[in-house]
């Protein structure tokens, strides 16, 4: 590099770097660590810390509320995932075949990504409503008497997580397309001159081609729901009779509610742990299934 | 016989792809709908899809009863100033990770990856306490400074600036031009695509963020949007038309900056895969 040389050049580093490494340091770097600290004491932030070692981890593992919200967040991931990225496939397909309109069509599943998640909650809970609200309505012309939704614990669940695939599968949906646009053309109208069909085009060449934007698109949902929290809190807070409580939600009651800094930070290493080894798992397991070129 | 079967296809696509856009767009309309009803059509059975009469009723109630305008206006600013304050921070730490050779540069960008592996709430719970002893909660500082500094948005822009040819500058340094003047006359005015994909991200996951405002601000002349929605949703919760009033207005803007710039919004995912 041509320019300065010894403290002159230190200067120029330290000047374009400062802004941002001093913020990262103050709000991002120091409360991750402190927050590993944390785990370690009992704090309800009016009398002193007090160092108690793991006994926020122990009484973590005997607890059912986290267990329950364990539980939930499973549920809520087994129930969220396979859903959003199967049918947000299916519309990144049917768009990528050159139709028009492609852009319009784009725009509307991306309506839901960008609006706010308090504002999609209360909507959804408003069409969820058992008596007045949309969905027990069409039910209802078609015969069926809908359940309580959100106020019974067996449908509380399924309709967070129907609300949360309307919420994204348009964001899915774009990395897929934007994955199958990436496939070179000639590879199907070789296909074709060979005589395969459209199914044996797409599981011999989008199917593999597209896999590492299966991949992405798999890590990035299940990063983000193990950390579902906004349309919980915002549709059943948790309820009916902790049917949905979840880990974040669980964090935010303890820091919050309950004034117990030590054990909130405690559940959220435990969080991040889990996403981790999530992650981790997928990583390995990628190696059998995706293949980069 | 085959063109006919692809006449098949192309409308059974668009038939699926319309009814599936319906069920995005329904729920919309429905929102606006129902924040044009009056109180006593709001709960009707059969539902009214089209309000008859239909009144900007909740609206002014809404401005009557809550510092909804207080709220647009605090939403706006931490918008615009985390938009502004990521683009600069981000912008100069980039120059830096993508070009200056500085002892350990590999080492800190690491450190700002690793940042990025970390969940929000690891950090909730010390940053509220950090700000505690800063007397920023309940205070614009607090809700806005902690949201100014990105390291993802540095990883983005230096992903960008790597691409930039070298030429340019090197031809600068000859003439003796400074870091600073590179930076701002070189660098920065080629990546206003860039600039505009952070700014676009930026400006959503501040419109949008619930978790932290929620945290910070307890004072309803300090909320931003979605926090005043919830606290609304708490405070008035069968008055459907009213909760949905304050939706729109916390929906519509977002809806507007995504129409006109739509094309960032999808570089955004292809580059990263974030969202707000």
């Amino acid at each position: 590099m041509v320019g300065e040389r010894g403290w002159r050049k230190t200067g120029w580093v330290l000047l374009f770097l400062l802004p941002s490494l001093s913020g990262l340091a103050v709000f991002s770097l120091t409360p991750i660590v402190a927050s590993l600290g944390l785990t370690l004491f009992d704090w309800d932030l009016l009398t002193p810390p007090r160092f108690i070692g793991l006994d926020n981890f122990a009484e973590l593992f005997a607890s059912d509320d986290f267990w329950a919200a364990l539980g939930h967040t499973l549920y809520f991931i087994t129930g969220y995932i396979p859903l959003v990225l199967v049918l947000a496939l299916g519309l990144a397909l049917i768009l990528n075949q050159k139709l028009r309109g492609i852009m319009l069509y784009r725009a509307a599943f991306y309506l839901p990504v960008v609006s706010a998640w308090v504002a999609v909650a209360l909507l959804w809970k408003w069409i969820f409503n058992p008596k007045f609200g949309l969905v027990n309505y069409l039910l209802g012309l078609i015969g069926i008497v809908g359940p309580g939704w959100l106020f019974d614990p067996n449908w509380a669940m399924p309709a967070i997580i129907l609300t949360s695939v309307w919420k994204d599968i348009g964001f899915v949906m774009v990395m897929f397309l934007a994955g199958l646009q990436g496939i070179p053309a000639d590879y199907y109208e070789a296909a074709a001159i060979d005589g395969a069909d459209r199914w044996q085009s797409f599981w011999n060449i989008t199917r593999p081609l597209l896999a590492p934007t299966t991949f992405f698109a798999l890590i990035i949902s299940l990063i983000n729901s193990f950390q579902v929290f906004d349309q919980v809190w915002i549709m059943s807070g948790g309820g009916p009779a902790g049917a949905t409580t979840v880990l974040v939600e669980q964090i935010v009651k303890n820091a919050f509610s309950y004034s117990r800094m030590g054990y909130a930070s405690a559940l959220s290493w435990v969080l991040f742990l889990l996403v981790f080894a999530a992650t981790a798992v997928q990583m390995r397991l990628q190696q059998t299934w995706v293949a980069y070129e | 016989m085959s063109e006919l079967r692809v006449s098949l296809t192309r409308s059974l696509a668009y038939a699926l792809l319309t009814v599936a856009a319906l069920f995005m767009v329904v729920p919309f309309v429905w929102m606006v709908s129902t924040s044009l009803k009056t109180d006593q059509f709001v709960l009707s059975m059969p539902p009214q899809f089209i309000p008859d009469p239909a009144t900007f009723e909740s609206y002014t109630r809404l401005a009557e009863l809550f510092p909804i305008g207080r709220m647009v206006f605090n939403s706006l600013l931490a918008a615009v100033v985390t938009t502004l304050g990521q683009i600069v921070t981000c912008a100069m730490a980039a120059y830096a990770f993508s070009r200056m050779k500085f002892r350990g540069s590999n080492l800190l960008f690491l450190l700002y990856l690793a940042t990025l592996m970390v969940p929000q709430q690891v950090t909730i719970t010390p940053l509220f306490i950090l700000l505690r002893y800063l007397g920023w909660i309940n205070s614009y500082a607090g809700l806005i400074a902690p949201g100014v500094f990105s390291a993802f948005g540095t990883f983005l822009l230096r992903q960008f600036f790597l691409s930039l040819p070298r030429e340019l500058e090197e031809a600068a340094f000859l003439d003796g031009a400074s870091h600073w003047t590179v930076f701002t006359r070189v660098i920065v005015p080629l990546a206003r695509p860039a600039f505009a994909t952070l700014a676009v991200f930026a400006f959503m996951g501040s419109w949008n963020a619930f978790l932290w405002p929620l945290f910070v601000v307890r004072d309803p002349e300090l909320m931003t949007l979605p926090v005043g929605l919830a606290t609304l949703h708490g405070r008035y919760l069968t008055e459907w038309n009213l909760v949905m009033a304050g939706s729109v207005i916390a929906v519509v803007p977002m809806l507007i900056v995504y129409l006109f710039a739509q094309r960032y919004f999808v570089q955004g995912v292809v580059l990263s895969g974030i969202k707000g």
